[in-house]
This record gives C-alpha cells, sequence and structure tokens, in this order.
C-alpha cells in the first residue's frame, strides 16, 4: 500500500467509498429483483416479467412508488428515535462492507499502490462483530418507538433472537481465526491461496475441514439477518406486526434496504472467511492487463452463489416457531460452535 | 496534527454524553447517551492504540450490555423520572458540593503530576490481539479462570431471579 | 500530540459525572447506568497509564472490568425486575420497606 501523499490517499479512498456505495445500492435493487424472480420461479410462476425485459426495470418502478407513497408519521410515536432507527440500520449496513477485500492489489500509474479494500484494520473480524451487536440498535429502537404494543413484542423478540445467534456466529469464525491467525481480512484471504494436491483449492472449507463452521455461521448469519427460515419477527408483519409496522414509504424502503444489504456483507463475508475470497477454484491464465479484474469477478461470482442460496432457502423452507428458534440457538448450534474451536484448535495444535 | 483535534472532539462527545445522562428524563434517552460516551471511548481507545479493547468495547459493552439495558427500559416501560421526597432534595445539596469538591481534587492532582508527563502518538500500538492473548492466558491464567466461573454464577443467578413465582 | 494527562483528566470528569448520577438521580436503572459511566472512565484510566508505562496489562485488567461490569449488569438487571414485580415502581425512594 503506497501513496506518495495524504491527499491523495483521501482523493482514492472517497472514489473507492463512492464506487463500493454505488455498487452495493444496485446491487441491493436488483437482489430484490433476484429473489422475486426466483421465489416465482420455484412456486412455478413468472416473477416480475413485465417492466422491462424479463422484469429488469422492476426495482425502478417499486422505488419510484416507494418515493411517492405518502411518508405517514403516526402521531403518538416517539419522534426522535422513530427518525434514528432506520438511519441508524442503514448506516451499520452500509459500514460493515468498507472492511471486506474485493480483489488483490490494483497499480495507478506509477506510486499508487492500492488494494480493493476500503480500510484493512487489524482487527477486521472483530470491528465486523462490532456492527453486528450493534446492529440490534436499530430493531429494537424501532419497534419501541413506535408506541404501539406489538411493535414492541415484535422488536423484543427479534433482538433477542440477533443477540442469541450473535454468540454462535462469533464462535464459528474462531475456528477459522485459529488456521490464519490473524484477525485482518486481507490476512485470512491471503492464507487461502495455493492449492493442495494438485487441484483442491486451500480454501477454509475444504482443506481447513471448517464445514460445520461454515454451516453455523450460515445458519447464524440467517437468523441475524432475519431471513427464512428464522423470520418470525418479520412475517409477523404479514399476520398482526412486526417491528417496522409503524413506518411508511421512504423509511419503510430504508428498513428493506438495510435487511439486503447486510444479506449482501454475510454473503461477502462467506466467501472471505470460508471460500478463499477472491481467489479462483481453478487456475487462470489472464494477460498482465486484466489481472486485478478477473479476482473480483470470481468474488462476484461467489457472492452470487451465496444470495442465490439465502433465495433458495427462503423459497423451501417453512419458518421456526419462536421457542423452536432460540432452543435451536442455544441448545444446538452453540454447542456445536464450540466443539468446532475445540477440534480446530487441537487439531492446530498436535500438528505444530 | 490531527491528532488533538479527534481527541478533543471525541473528548468533547464524551463529555456531552454524560452530561446528557444526567440531564435526561426518561431513562431510555440516558441509555442512548451512555451508548454514545462507550462509541467516543471506543475511538479514544484506538488513539491510545488499543484496538483490541476498542472493539471489545464496542461488542461487549457498547452492543451487548447496553442492549441489556434497553431490553429492561423496554420491559418494565420505565416512565419519566419523578423527582419528590426530603431524600432527594438533600442528595442534591449535599451532593454537587462534595462530587465537585471531590472530582475537582481529582482533577487538580491528575492534571499536575510531577513530571512533564508522555505525549501521546498514533500509531503507536503496544503490541496487538496476539500479545494481549498470550498475557491473558499465561500470566493471567488464574483471574481468568475465575472470572469464568463469575459469569457461570452471574447467569444461574440471573436465570434463577428472573424466574416467575417460584419462591419454593 | 496530545499529553497522557489528558486522557486522565477526562477520566477523571467521567468518573465524577457517574459519582453526581448515581448521588441525584432516583430512577433504579439511571443509578445503575451512572455505574457502568464509573467503570468506563476507570477503563480509560487503565488504558491511559498502560500507554505511559508500555505494559500490555492495562488492557488485560480492562478486559476483565468489562467482564466483570457484564456479570454484575446481568446479575443487578435480575434483582431490577425482581423488585419492580413487587413494589411496581422503579423510584428509589418507595422502595424503602422491607416487608411491603
Amino acid at each position: 500500500m503506497d501513496y506518495p501523499d495524504i491527499a491523495t490517499f483521501l482523493i482514492v479512498s472517497v472514489v473507492k467509498i463512492a464506487i463500493v456505495i454505488v455498487v452495493l445500492l444496485t446491487a441491493v435493487a436488483y437482489t430484490v429483483w433476484l429473489e422475486r424472480k426466483l421465489v416465482g420461479h420455484i412456486q412455478n410462476r413468472w416473477g416480475p416479467s413485465r417492466v422491462g425485459p424479463f422484469g429488469l426495470l422492476q426495482p425502478l418502478a417499486d422505488g419510484l412508488k416507494l418515493i411517492l407513497k405518502e411518508d405517514l408519521t403516526p402521531p403518538h410515536v416517539y419522534r426522535p428515535i422513530y427518525i434514528l432507527a432506520p438511519i441508524l440500520s442503514l448506516t451499520l449496513a452500509l459500514t460493515s462492507i468498507s472492511l471486506i477485500p474485493f480483489g488483490n492489489f490494483l497499480h495507478i500509474g506509477k506510486n499508487i499502490t492500492t488494494p480493493l479494500q476500503i480500510s484493512d484494520i487489524n482487527v477486521g473480524l472483530l470491528a465486523i462483530l462490532g456492527v453486528t451487536s450493534i446492529s440490534v440498535y436499530g430493531v429494537a429502537l424501532s419497534g419501541w418507538s413506535s408506541n404501539n404494543k406489538y411493535s414492541l413484542l415484535g422488536a423484543l423478540r427479534a433482538s433477542a433472537q440477533m443477540v442469541s445467534y450473535e454468540l454462535a456466529l462469533g464462535l464459528s469464525l474462531i475456528g477459522v481465526l485459529i488456521l490464519s491467525g490473524s484477525l485482518s481480512l486481507r490476512d485470512i484471504v491471503d492464507k487461502q491461496a495455493g492449492r493442495v494436491y494438485g487441484f483442491i483449492p486451500n480454501w477454509n472449507f475444504f482443506t481447513g475441514f471448517q464445514f460445520v463452521a461454515f454451516f453455523i455461521y450460515l445458519m447464524a448469519a440467517y437468523a441475524e439477518t432475519n431471513r427464512t427460515p428464522f423470520d418470525l419477527p418479520e412475517a409477523e408483519t404479514e399476520l398482526v406486526a412486526g417491528y417496522h409496522t409503524e413506518y411508511s414509504s421512504m423509511k419503510f424502503a430504508i428498513f428493506f434496504m438495510a435487511e439486503y444489504a447486510n444479506m449482501i456483507t454475510v454473503g461477502c463475508l462467506a466467501t472471505v472467511l470460508f471460500f478463499g475470497g477472491w481467489h479462483g477454484p481453478v487456475p487462470s491464465f489472464t494477460p498482465a492487463l486484466l489481472k486485478p479484474v478477473v479476482p473480483v469477478l470470481w468474488f462476484m461470482v461467489k457472492v452470487f452463489f451465496f444470495l442465490f442460496l439465502y433465495i433458495w432457502v427462503r423459497g423451501t423452507l417453512p419458518r421456526f416457531r419462536y421457542d423452536q428458534l432460540m432452543a435451536f440457538g442455544w441448545k444446538v448450534l452453540l454447542p456445536l460452535a464450540i466443539a468446532n474451536v475445540v477440534v480446530t484448535s487441537l487439531v492446530v495444535a498436535l500438528r505444530s | 496534527m490531527i491528532h488533538p483535534v479527534l481527541f478533543f472532539v471525541f473528548a468533547a462527545v464524551a463529555v456531552a454524553g454524560a452530561i446528557n445522562l444526567l440531564a435526561q428524563k426518561h431513562p431510555i434517552n440516558s441509555a442512548l447517551s451512555l451508548i454514545v460516551v462507550m462509541g467516543a471511548l471506543a475511538v479514544l481507545y484506538l488513539l491510545l492504540g488499543a484496538e483490541f479493547v476498542a472493539a471489545i468495547q464496542v461488542i461487549v459493552y457498547a452492543g451487548a450490555v447496553m442492549v441489556l439495558f434497553v431490553f429492561v427500559i423496554m420491559l418494565l416501560n420505565a416512565g419519566e423520572e419523578e423527582h419528590d421526597g426530603a431524600a432527594s432534595r438533600v442528595a442534591k445539596i449535599f451532593g454537587y458540593p462534595a462530587v465537585a469538591l471531590g472530582g475537582g481534587a481529582l482533577i487538580y492532582a491528575l492534571a499536575t503530576r510531577g513530571a512533564p508527563g508522555m505525549q501521546v502518538e498514533i500509531g503507536r500500538f503496544l503490541g496487538g490481539t496476539r500479545q494481549v492473548g498470550r498475557l491473558l492466558f499465561r500470566d493471567f491464567l488464574l483471574p481468568f479462570e475465575v472470572t469464568s466461573v463469575l459469569i457461570l454464577i452471574a447467569i444461574m443467578g440471573a436465570v434463577v431471579l428472573g424466574r416467575r413465582g417460584g419462591e419454593q | 500530540m496530545v499529553p497522557v494527562h489528558y486522557y486522565l483528566v477526562l477520566s477523571a470528569i467521567l468518573f465524577s459525572c457517574g459519582v453526581v448520577g448515581f448521588l441525584i438521580k432516583r430512577n433504579i436503572i439511571t443509578i445503575f447506568m451512572c455505574i457502568e459511566l464509573m467503570l468506563n472512565g476507570v477503563n480509560l484510566a487503565f488504558v491511559a497509564f498502560a500507554y505511559e508505562w508500555h505494559q500490555l496489562s492495562g488492557h488485560v485488567f480492562v478486559f476483565f472490568v468489562m467482564v466483570v461490569a457484564a456479570a454484575e449488569a446481568a446479575v443487578g438487571l435480575a434483582i431490577i425486575i425482581t423488585v419492580f414485580r413487587t413494589r411496581e415502581t422503579l423510584n428509589v425512594d418507595r422502595v424503602n420497606l422491607l416487608k411491603l
């Protein structure tokens, strides 16, 4: 990482932030389209198909509708927190994407070398866990400020679920941490380069034997982002109420965007930690000009695979009841995650 | 050059949060001010080169302990605070001067320590997570095990106290 | 460059705010939060001293303080909930009889 002076560093960082935000928000809009299309096909019907070819302009139509809807603030809400909660959710969802490495280094001109990552801090993994911890407030405060009994109960259930599964999430990442020896996300990806036996890539899922940790991480992440099969707090919107009942138009759209941005972040994190980040599974011969681009394409393919998995699970599985959900998190996932940590550390200790 | 700016901004945020904690009537506002104070303190820990402490301040303190406080405030539906009774008047009459005296003495003693005092420089990390882990599991192993027993006792105590109507 | 004693003065200010809150507030939960504020001030002092004497034990102590604060918050809030169930008030002035 090499910059001639601090002004260049600032300009390059601002450009990176702008690109990442634009790409992320577009990805959020098109993840909604992908979900409606895929769930439609799973249910043997076409998804959106009228607005534009294959319904590709549907997100634009949805955005327009949400902006033009009446932005109603109910009279008995506690106004400061009512406005703060969606802003907090979206801000945190956009913050955690800044720690994820998308590719290798990029050489601009003669003396600027910049990593394809907005910030590479030494405790990157802990910082992402921290952002996950704080995002519980977005849910809890939105339910409380709505001054509505059902919203409050939905919010309390949702935040209790998020706090419970945060533990299993954090513990499942310790196996990866032991194998990589560093909390920085770029170091974790760098440790997964290369191949074993000539053709098996050295990813944490395969040769690192972290498949149990991967499945624990996946289930905990589904519960953290409140997606099926753990979306009881959200499904209550269809039944009675939920924590975003009293929100209309733009604020509801903000919650929606925050949820899909969290999904994308979880997918990016899973590829970085378990599937080798930007290292492709097959050895590739890229010309020097395309060298920074091909890893990013591999990264996007893997993230797309995770989003596909999310939507596939949503279309297929029924949802948990709340007590089953909490029992699963505390009685099944947590002991499994601890067992994974013990076994991984034993293997690493005996090997060295 | 940027260090004093960062320090004064986040110190001002921390003190403003602390004063807001005292000034607000509703406990939820106090809780949110305390979360702001903890966030500002996490930044100050980063300025002092303590990256692991900053991370666990956000994860454990601001992200778990304060969530517990916010849950309890929401569950109990705590309303605004009422000031009545002789006890609160006595507390105010004696409390403010006592703290002004004690706190003032403390601040004076810390501000005028003998030696000119060391300057804090950004980027001078003492040692990362690896060194803290080493210290924790070698030199401080006994306190670590004792605190794990303490947490176990706290969990059992909280579960027993939280049960409804189990007074056998 | 900022001298270390600026951090210590800030920690003393936070601690004093915590003591003031502990004495004058009447809501149990707010009093408890002032205790947490005091603990945070002490944590800042620990980290500042760890920087000055160049020892990592300060960070380890902060870790232990946080763990103890978490355990104390859990049990303390459980006690507050139990008191609320019987007395139906969160005002410390009203919780002044051993038996209702």
